[in-house]
């Protein structure tokens, strides 16, 4: 369970980026962060896995408060938080494999992982991660040889070799087109439902928020604005948290296209 | 919207680049044209002889050193492989040295700042000393030799190497170093995971492109008492003996430029 408790979080250089955030997920959760762009949606998202600290309230994931982590509680967090990056953040010069072998870093030990002297289990793991995103067939190819979709289905089999609790996805479909887009909600989707790994996303576009979320929250200006499930959801709902009328661009649209 | 049209054609073309800055690089041009010319006249004037002299002297140098001795060349192969161990052994204790340091001057990987400030400037200081300097202040502490040499040499590429290694750090992409962090690497395997993999070729590339240069400066820091083929070309030099030292420049010739070669094929295969 992950609690934001009265958290705020000020940058450095003054602007809020999260404003009393009082939140609560459950696990096993599919919960889709919406609001415009500099919302605070990804602050919300990147103090759950502290890539950056918020500074004040208390963060609980699993009734232990996170903000006071570093070093090896810090990592230990981050191995059971997997996170999915909008420019699925490969190295692009490794290959596929090795590139979802890197999911168990936070697993083994230091002299294990340079030596490249992964178990049987991990490699196999990866490899049936690979295969639940249907991409083995690419295990030897450099990742800058694979299409954006593909590229963000291998950080989705890194992802699941990391065997997390929890997976945080900031706005993982911002830079696919729309079949595409469906196809890695629809992933995201399936690894919620069958594994039970509470699952945020961030999402910009409306129509795909209303189709795959269980519970949606909104943000604007550092602040959560809305918090429900989706069949609380209206357009009007949409036209509040973004404090304008709903345009076009606000929607993916090609559902049925893929 | 005709009227807008008829007004851009022909009257008025724009140049590409604002007059103002025609008019000052016109100006820089002139004032570099003229210190060329004056700086052409000066050093003739101090030559004497002027260019004319120069040529005739050429031809009284040319006359003394040749036919080179060829006899020489088997005595000639101790102190050249001496000369490349020289470069080679320099070559690998920098580029071991360079790894610390380059990613301590790194300002995207070393965030700290006093740390990356102080091995910043450390590089910068490392870079003022020229290798001859290096060398004749080494060749003094620990005497004639290649220890020395190899000394000198170290410290020198070491200036180069690690400020071309680090900037190459300071370009890599941070995505995929963030996405290691956030799995739970430790600072270790976020390198070599994230790091590693995209500066490799360059830095491959660097180390050859640093040895390179190490094989030209290791003959000429022999020249000053650091062993091998340089201290060979001096020696003769001093015995006034021109036909051997022509076959010792021939040797040192054919050599730099087969490393050069292999050295220039193995980078491209690289990239
Ligand atoms: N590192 C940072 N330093 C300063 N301000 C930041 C930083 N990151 C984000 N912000 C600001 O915080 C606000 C929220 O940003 P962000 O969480 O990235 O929004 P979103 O993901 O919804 O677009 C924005 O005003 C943004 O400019
Ligand atoms: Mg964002």
């Amino acid at each position: 369970m992950i609690e934001f408790k009265d958290v705020n979080l000020v940058y450095p250089n003054g602007t809020q980026g999260l404003k009393n955030v009082n939140v609560k997920i459950n696990d096993g959760e599919f919960v889709v962060i919406v609001g415009l762009s500099g919302a605070g949606k990804s602050t919300f998202i990147r103090s759950i896995n502290r890539l950056v600290t918020p500074t004040s309230g208390s963060l609980l994931i699993d009734d232990e408060d996170i903000l006071k982590f570093h070093g090896k509680d810090l990592r230990k967090l981050r191995t059971k938080t997997g996170m999915i990056f909008q420019n699925y953040n490969l190295v692009k010069r490794s290959n596929v494999l090795k590139n979802v072998l890197a999911g168990r870093l936070g697993h083994t030990g230091t002299l294990r992982s340079i030596l490249n002297l992964y178990s049987k289990e991990d490699i196999s793991l990866a490899y049936r991660s690979l295969q639940r995103v249907n991409i083995d067939e690419k295990i030897y190819n450099r990742a800058d040889e694979l299409s954006g979709g593909q590229q963000q289905r291998v950080s989705i089999a890194r992802v699941l070799t990391q065997q997390p609790k929890y997976i945080l996805a900031d706005e993982p479909v911002a830079s696919l087109d729309p079949p595409t887009s469906h196809q890695v909600m629809t992933y995201l989707r399936k690894v919620n439902k069958e594994d039970n790994i509470t699952t945020i996303v961030n999402l910009h576009f409306i129509d795909m928020a209303m189709e795959y979320a269980d519970r949606i929250i909104g943000m604007r200006a550092g602040e959560v604005v809305f918090d429900g499930p989706v069949s609380e959801v209206s357009e009007r709902t949409f036209e509040e948290i973004y404090g304008r009328s709903i345009r076009e661009d606000d929607m993916r649209g090609g559902a049925n296209e893929s | 919207m005709t009227k807008e049209n008829s007004s851009l054609t022909p009257k008025k073309v724009p140049s590409i680049y604002p007059s103002r800055t025609k008019k000052q690089v016109t100006f820089i041009f002139l004032v570099i044209l003229g210190i060329y010319l004056f700086s052409m006249y000066w050093t003739q004037r101090e030559m004497v002889g002027g260019i004319g002299g120069a040529l005739g002297n050429m031809y009284t140098v040319i006359e003394k050193f040749f036919p080179p001795n060829f006899a020489v060349l088997p005595a000639l192969l101790d102190p050249m492989i001496q000369t490349i161990q020289m470069a080679i052994i320099a070559t690998t204790v920098a580029a071991i040295l360079t790894i610390p340091l380059a990613i301590l001057s790194a300002q995207n990987v070393t965030t700290f700042k006093p740390i990356y400030y102080v091995t910043k400037t450390f590089l910068n200081l490392l870079r003022t000393i020229p290798d001859l300097v290096l060398a004749v202040i080494f060749v003094g502490l620990f005497g004639i030799g290649l220890f020395p040499g190899i000394l000198a040499l170290v410290i020198f590429s070491l200036g180069i190497l690690a400020k071309l290694v680090g900037e190459t750090i300071e370009s890599v992409d941070m995505n995929p170093l963030e996405a290691m962090r956030a799995s739970g690497g430790n600072p270790l395997q976020v390198i070599w995971y994230a790091l590693v993999p995209q500066v490799l070729p360059q830095y491959t590339s660097l180390v050859l492109y640093v040895f390179e240069i190490n094989i030209r400066a290791s003959v000429v820091l022999g020249y000053v008492g650091a062993g091998g083929i340089g201290l060979i070309l001096n020696q003769q030099l001093g015995f006034y003996n021109y036909p051997n030292a022509m076959a010792i420049i021939i040797v040192i010739f054919v050599v730099v430029i087969i490393i050069e070669y292999i050295s220039n094929k193995l980078r491209e295969a690289l990239i």
